[in-house]
């Protein structure tokens, strides 16, 4: 056995937006064993509902991540919805679906270019992110807000689309649609990328169940689970299947999210068609009491907002377990044999949001 | 809207590791634990999912109330994603949990207050952070 030396990574390192850090057992260039450690910008936001209205309280759920920001806004407010019995508007949950698309495809394109640009691709990364603004311009138009929409509330949304303006987006989603082809077909069959990522950081089906993963770390590894599919928002009337790929490997998980943005594309298409008529808020009366497991779909993977409330304006609990929190025991596993070269690569194939984790 | 079915099950901490052993075998997936504090007890809830005939995410949650007087049994031998979980209890709320696998000692989430969700009278021990 070659001499055992642990190597820091992180939590300020290149590849790394946020602080995360693991301490990375190597012999020679092999990683043994992989050791995270969090917690370094814990923010306590779930401590604030015990002091905020929990209608108010959703500017602060929003404001748990800087990407997936208005996912969690439905989150949580599904789960109070559940808990109030609140039968939103049809026309609402149409559009928070949209946003939700929106929302996952400017995730996925800020991610394809992180990804190129820790393989050192810098031209597909600025590319990737030139085709992220025209998905944030229409956020804007839409809501007023490129990264915290505020559009969403407890018992509906804020905001409405006009017709005109829905056509309008259905016609950028074909420009759209073509940028993604483009870019799809790179991530997809570009020799340095597969060289990159075709068998490393190989996650089995059994072990990405067995350890808790959630979204493309959890369909990379062929297991078809996606939490639109139980029919919350418009879901359930849109025509949706899952993405999955079998290899389990970085490049597994790269085609999925780069094949999930077709289908952002194509649900957001549908919702246009199908959006009903009509209101897009209830009035909201009472307090919460009792407690539910409000569960979504954000890009990196199922999103669980906890919620209890005792019957008072202020709830008694919320939390949120992120999907990054979720796929930390996936990643400590992939790491394990990986080359330490490919530490990068590996770590952000699983998408890592620190802001949400360190909520 | 869609409310999604989730069924409770209430457990003690004699009977905690058998219930989470019992959905090991049924071939649920972790979830999630989290911890509320209620008055001057805790409420833990370890929620698992699962394919089932009637549901294909058939979700259920583990709820154990503690007054935090006596250690929980670590989940990590049964599910080792735990961990995180249970770490992060421990530091949020000062909750002692006994046999974590990677049990990082009070050293996994930084806080500025000690057991900032915990009970206002818990203080943490010297030699953590």
């Amino acid at each position: 056995m070659s001499r055992q030396v642990v190597v820091p990574f992180g939590p300020q390192h290149p590849v790394l937006p946020e602080p995360v850090h693991l301490d990375l057992v190597l012999e020679d260039e092999r990683v043994v064993e992989a050791i995270p450690r969090i917690g370094y910008v814990h923010r306590g936001l779930e401590k604030l509902v015990e002091k905020r209205d929990y209608k108010d309280y959703i500017f602060i759920a929003e404001r748990i991540c800087g990407i997936c920001s208005f996912i969690h806004s439905v989150g949580y407010s599904q789960g109070i919805e559940a808990l109030m019995e609140i039968e939103v508007p049809a026309r609402a949950e149409y559009l928070r679906t949209i946003w939700s698309e929106y929302s996952r495809l400017h995730s996925h394109l800020l991610w394809l270019g992180c990804f190129a640009d820790s393989m050192g691709f810098e031209n597909l990364f600025m590319q990737s992110w030139r085709i992220r603004e025209s998905v944030l311009d229409v956020l804007e138009e839409t809501t007023g807000g490129r990264v915290i929409q505020g559009s969403c509330k407890v018992g509906g949304v804020r905001k409405d689309i006009a017709a005109p303006q829905l056509e309008q987006m259905k016609e950028g989603l074909k420009t759209l649609q073509s940028e993604v082809d483009d870019l799809v077909a790179v991530f997809s069959d570009e020799p340095t990328i597969k060289s990159r990522t075709i068998g490393v950081g190989v996650l089995s089906k059994d072990e990405a169940w067995e350890l808790g993963a959630v979204g493309p770390m959890l369909r990379g590894s062929g297991v078809r689970k996606d939490m639109r599919m139980l029919g919350y928002g418009a879901y359930e009337h849109l025509d949706f299947k899952p993405v999955a790929h079998d290899a389990g490997d970085c490049y597994s998980r790269c085609l999925v999210r780069a094949e999930e943005m077709s289908v952002s594309i194509d649900l957001i298409r549908q919702a246009i068609d199908s959006i009903p008529e009509g209101e897009i808020e209830v009035k909201v009366k009472g307090n919460p009491d009792g407690e539910y497991f409000s569960r979504v779909e954000q890009p990196r993977g199922e999103v669980l907002h906890f919620v209890k409330g005792g019957g008072k304006k202020n709830l008694l609990r919320h939390r949120v377990r992120t999907p990054t929190m979720a796929n930390i025991p996936a990643l400590v596993k992939t790491l394990a044999g990986c080359q330490m070269a490919d530490v990068p690569v590996i770590v952000l194939s699983i998408d890592p949001c620190i802001g949400c984790m360190e909520r | 809207m869609r409310k999604e079915e989730q069924e409770t099950i209430e457990v003690t901490l004699q009977t905690l590791a058998s219930e989470v052993q019992k959905q090991k075998d049924l071939g649920s997936r972790l979830v999630q634990i989290c911890c509320a504090r209620i008055g001057d007890d805790f409420e833990l809830h370890y929620s698992f999912e699962r394919e089932a005939t009637d549901s294909p995410f058939k979700f259920t949650d583990l709820k154990l109330v503690t007054d935090g007087g006596s250690p929980i049994g670590s989940v990590t031998g049964i599910f080792f994603a735990a961990f995180g979980y249970e770490n992060e209890i421990a530091d949020l709320y000062g909750l002692k949990i006994e046999g974590n696998l990677l049990d990082f000692k009070g050293t996994f989430i930084t806080t500025s207050v000690p057991y900032p969700f915990g009970k206002p009278a818990v203080t943490k021990k010297e030699g953590t952070s």
